[in-house]
């Protein structure tokens, strides 16, 4: 289907684009790449009157590694993501995480801020960002400010953002190099959205046992957010067998998952417990230098 | 509104409505029909163009948002009689049947083999899962890009 008409535009400083978006009755939405909006758009989900592009503000498309993490700006494509070697050791859990991201084409376009935006449950990079503690940095007409990721996302496609409000970037505090790490996901084509995945991390203490444990759900949630129950389970064992069985075991019954065309809810929930185990078994994997 | 971009190394200027998809504008503004709609919400793949060197799908881009920009449609992707290293090799393995999805599976893969013409089988089955095909089976079309690398490897 065709979008309603809508007008367009494509201001050169953030500062306009916060004000065409925030002026009274402009009824407006950012877009960014549009990987996500332009099927809203099609399929009549939204129909605004005015379309702010933000492919020429400047300073939006930087992927920043330092000691404060590592910072990506709002219009950084999935295809910067996985071109850009740093991450491999800056952030493997994001970098591979992103690999699950739509097709060829889709990454050359879709950007993090669009994706965050658009808060799909099954999306990977909201996931990403909330089992990270990631902070987002948003602009708009009361100046710039930063919203936790855990209270970013409400539901299916809502999100704590205001009128006016742009995405500017997502900063994830910095890896540890002997972190532990694992990424897991069902989907029905690679490249489509979650049915289920799991992104999990963990840090060891001196003694070997597993500590700062975060386990997020993508896909199985009306919205990502980590498993308090599974995380708190694993801290402080060693892990074994024995932890990992019971980690994801408390992880299924911790969840509450949708139930729609794609899968019943205890489909997802089953898979909620088996790709904790394997994402885990693959942390557990993982040699203790290097992250790849 | 009026914009301007190159299409096929040809600088062009079309009038479009804010809401026209770069796809429907490459069709009906500029006649360019070897660009093929199936889905229009991102799925499937028929509508990929190359846009500044990338494939993308012109069903998720609008005709403003290539304002200036170098496109390069299947239509670039010939060569008058000859056929190019990909019609040729698609041709020998019988890579289309109905031929729907053909252009998109010819821009995508010019666009992967441009930029990586030692891909192996794995990244080329990966590339092309973005290209919905009810025909063929895939095999085909796979073994046809595989034969292609080696025109691209100069």
């Amino acid at each position: 289907m065709k979008p309603t008409p809508f007008d367009y535009a494509s201001p050169a400083t953030l500062a306009e684009a916060v004000s065409l978006l925030s002026a009274r009755d402009a009824n407006a939405m950012p877009i960014a790449g549009g990987q996500s909006l332009m099927p809203v758009l099609a399929f009549r989900l939204a129909a605004p009157k005015l379309l702010v592009d933000l492919r020429r503000i400047p300073g939006l498309n930087r992927i920043e590694t330092n000691s404060e993490g590592v910072h990506l700006g709002a219009m950084v494509r999935w295809r910067d993501i996985e071109d850009d070697a740093r991450l491999d050791n800056a952030h493997p859990l994001l970098k591979a995480a992103i690999e699950h991201v739509a097709h060829y084409q889709i990454r050359n376009r879709g950007t993090i801020g669009g994706s965050l935006a658009h808060a799909d449950p099954a999306a990977e990079l909201p996931g990403i960002a909330v089992t990270c503690d990631g902070i987002i940095n948003a602009a708009g007409p009361n100046g710039a400010r930063t919203i936790r990721a855990a209270e970013f996302f409400l539901g299916p496609l809502s999100t704590a953002l205001k009128t006016g409000e742009i995405i500017t970037g997502l900063q994830l505090s910095p890896w540890s190099v002997a972190r532990r790490w694992g990424f897991e996901e069902i989907s029905r084509r690679r490249g489509d959205f979650a049915i289920t995945a799991i992104g999990l991390f963990y840090d060891t203490d001196a003694a070997g046992r597993a500590a700062n444990t975060h386990i997020g759900v993508i896909g199985a949630c009306r919205r990502p957010h980590r498993i308090a129950e599974a995380e708190a389970a694993l801290n402080g064992c060693a892990v074994n067998d024995a932890s990992i069985l019971a980690a994801a075991k408390v992880a299924a019954t911790a969840v509450d998952p949708p139930e729609d065309l794609h899968a019943p809810a205890r489909y997802r929930r089953a898979l909620v417990e088996t790709l904790v185990e394997r994402a885990l078994r693959q942390a557990a994997a993982r040699s203790t230098r290097g992250n790849t | 509104m009026t914009i301007q971009f190159e299409v096929n190394g040809k600088a062009v200027k079309v009038e479009v409505e804010p809401r026209t998809h770069l796809a429907d504008c490459l069709r009906h503004g500029l006649g360019l029909t070897g660009t093929h709609v199936g889905c229009e919400h991102g799925v499937c793949g028929a509508c990929t163009v190359i846009v500044n060197g990338e494939a993308v799908r012109s069903c998720l881009m609008l005709a403003v948002q290539a304002e200036g920009a170098k496109i390069i449609t299947v239509e670039g992707l010939s060569r008058d009689e000859a056929l190019s290293p990909l019609q040729a090799a698609f041709r020998k393995h019988h890579a289309l049947q109905c031929g729907f999805c053909t252009p998109g599976m010819i821009t995508t893969a010019h666009a992967l083999l441009t930029d990586e013409p030692d891909a192996d089988i794995k990244r080329i089955r990966e590339v092309l899962s973005g290209n919905l095909c009810r025909c063929t089976g895939y095999i085909p079309i796979v073994e046809a890009v595989m034969e292609a690398r080696a025109a691209y490897r100069k």
